[in-house]
């Protein structure tokens, strides 16, 4: 018979390969903790571009911010990863310079923009808007932006367009989570022409005051208030007008799970999970979430006369 | 060979203790502030993880004592099993007290409604008989043959486990698979093992004939 030693057995034997892993991420974290704690503010310092005085907007609502640090670290975009705190970790590898996005499909002047050119298009405001994510937790954003109206208006849809199709940027040496095939890359999402024009919709570059951060879609994404986050395409290069619904990438992921309307809806309950309540970020008990996420008054009238319960 | 008794008392506390770092890691995240920008998930999340993994550890001993022909091992299955109901009993409770908040209305109808808290409950259910069947005086008042057959649960729990697991994350199924690609192993080289007493056995039989 085999005689061992309990001495023998090396831990890396007995340990269960995931749980080896996730000590070594752990340790790796620990260790970049450390690092960041020895030079402050040194992470911070490439994403702190403050943007010039921005309007106020009527849109805006009054309720508490939640904090930077949360909207910058606790953060759904799997092109970085399908873990929260990813992208903040690995999004540097994103360049958002250069950066065109091409607007095209039926539109009689498709035209391609230049980031720079594109934060001059119309003046900027900031809108201080709530976020609810499809996974039922809340956030209050301070976005910097101008409404896509404007860019809408400048490229003139034709008559043939119903919908607008929003393209993330493909690049998987810039983007590692999409060497993952977790969803269809690119990541695409869409809206209806009119929910495109809706003056709530924002072309949004920056947040508190400040150019977005890689991890929340640098250097330009769309903001749709009234929908569950994952509508609203994050470091967008191309906007396609459409006379057929595009076909979104979470449609594809789970049909039966994600509409393309997708608006925040109480009443409407995610297969798995129940969207009645939400966890705002930073509190403890959770709230009601409302109907369009607060923005009934401005949107219910798109979708009157519509089953919500079927264009979920 | 076993180890002797006193070695095998200093294993056990030895292996008490790192059974403990899952739960000392997050107290000292929870100190430190670094259970993200939502930590009542991060808890659930931490809990729930280690939960199934204590799980895994506790249904490998089996298979580990007959890959190394190490027979003691079995001494150390009871504390691992607890220690799976303990992170179960964390993650509960983080479910009720923190993201809850004793909701009961709320409460209930998750479990009826949502399938994999329904199931995720129906594991926790049914691992509580067997923590409080684990004392050698339950064995002696079961009788042997009645508590294994109780215990057998933990099979039916780990398979729910990894369900409930698969049915909460949104796309990306990576852990729940390696999880459930682990319980296969390990329940693979049991069957194997079975198989190969059963063919053992009739050998026997025959050579007696
Ligand atoms: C033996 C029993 C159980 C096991 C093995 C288990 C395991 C797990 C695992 C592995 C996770 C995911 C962790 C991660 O994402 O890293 C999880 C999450 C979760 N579990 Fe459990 N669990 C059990 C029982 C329960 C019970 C009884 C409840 C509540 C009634 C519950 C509620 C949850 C919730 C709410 C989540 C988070 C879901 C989300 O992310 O939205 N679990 N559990």
């Amino acid at each position: 018979m085999l005689i061992r030693r309990p001495a023998d057995i090396a831990p890396s034997e007995i340990t269960p390969h995931s749980v080896y892993r996730r000590r070594r991420e752990f340790m790796l974290s620990a260790a970049a903790l450390g690092a960041a704690a020895l030079a402050p503010g040194l992470g911070d310092a490439r994403a702190a571009t403050k943007l010039a005085p921005l309007a106020k907007s009527p849109l805006s609502t009054s309720e508490q911010l939640t904090a930077y640090d949360a909207v910058t670290s606790y953060n759904n975009f799997y092109e970085f990863g399908t873990d929260k705190e990813d992208p903040k970790e690995r999004a540097g590898s994103l360049k958002t310079r250069p950066w065109t996005v091409q607007v095209d499909g039926e539109v009689s002047k498709p035209q391609t923009f230049g980031i720079e050119d594109l934060l001059k298009l119309a003046p900027m405001e900031e809108r201080i808007y709530r976020l609810r994510c499809v996974e039922a937790w809340s956030m209050v954003v301070p976005w910097a932006g101008f409404p896509l109206a404007e860019l809408v208006k400048r490229v003139q849809p034709t008559g043939n367009a119903k919908f607008v199709e929003f393209v993330t940027l493909l690049d998987p040496a810039q983007m590692p989570g999409q060497k993952i095939p977790v969803l269809e890359w690119p990541y695409v999402e869409g809206l209806r022409l009119d929910e495109a024009m809706h003056p709530l919709t924002l072309l949004t570059f920056g947040l508190y005051g400040q150019v977005l951060p890689n991890q929340n879609g640098a250097p330009v994404r769309i903001v749709v208030p009234w929908k569950y986050g994952f509508k609203s395409g994050k470091s967008i290069v191309r906007i396609r007008f459409t006379e057929q619904q595009p076909k979104t990438s979470w449609m594809l992921a789970g049909p039966r799970e994600y509409g393309f309307y997708s608006n925040v809806n109480p009443t409407v309950d995610h297969p798995r999970w129940s969207q009645a309540r939400e966890r705002r970020i930073g509190e403890f008990r959770k709230r009601d979430t409302l109907m369009f996420n607060g923005y009934a008054d401005q949107v219910a009238s798109l979708y009157a006369g519509m089953d919500l319960k079927k264009n979920f | 060979m076993q180890p002797k008794p006193e070695q095998i008392t200093r294993i056990k506390a030895a292996v008490f203790a790192v059974c403990l770092i899952p739960l000392a890691l997050l107290v000292w995240r929870a100190l430190t502030g670094g259970l993200t920008a939502n930590p009542i998930e991060d808890i659930t999340h931490h809990t729930g993880w280690w939960t199934l993994t204590f799980l895994m550890v506790t249904l490998s001993v089996t298979p580990l004592r007959l890959l190394l022909n190490a027979p003691w091992l079995l001494r150390l299955r009871r504390m691992l099993g607890l220690f799976a109901f303990f992170y179960a009993s964390l993650h509960f409770s983080t479910w009720l007290v923190l993201d809850q908040f004793f909701d009961w209305d709320a409460m209930l109808k998750d479990i009826v409604k949502r399938p994999y808290i329904t199931i995720g409950f129906t594991a926790f259910v049914l691992l509580t008989p067997l923590a409080a069947t684990s004392t050698n005086a339950m064995v002696r008042r079961l009788g042997a043959r009645r508590w294994q057959a109780l215990h057998r649960l933990v099979y039916v729990i780990a398979i729910l486990g990894v369900t409930h697991f698969w049915w909460l994350v949104k796309k990306d199924i990576r852990e729940p698979l390696a999880f459930a690609m682990l319980l296969a192993i390990l329940f693979a080289i049991r069957a194997w093992h079975a198989l190969g007493k059963r063919r053992r056995g009739s050998a026997v039989m025959q050579r007696t004939l």
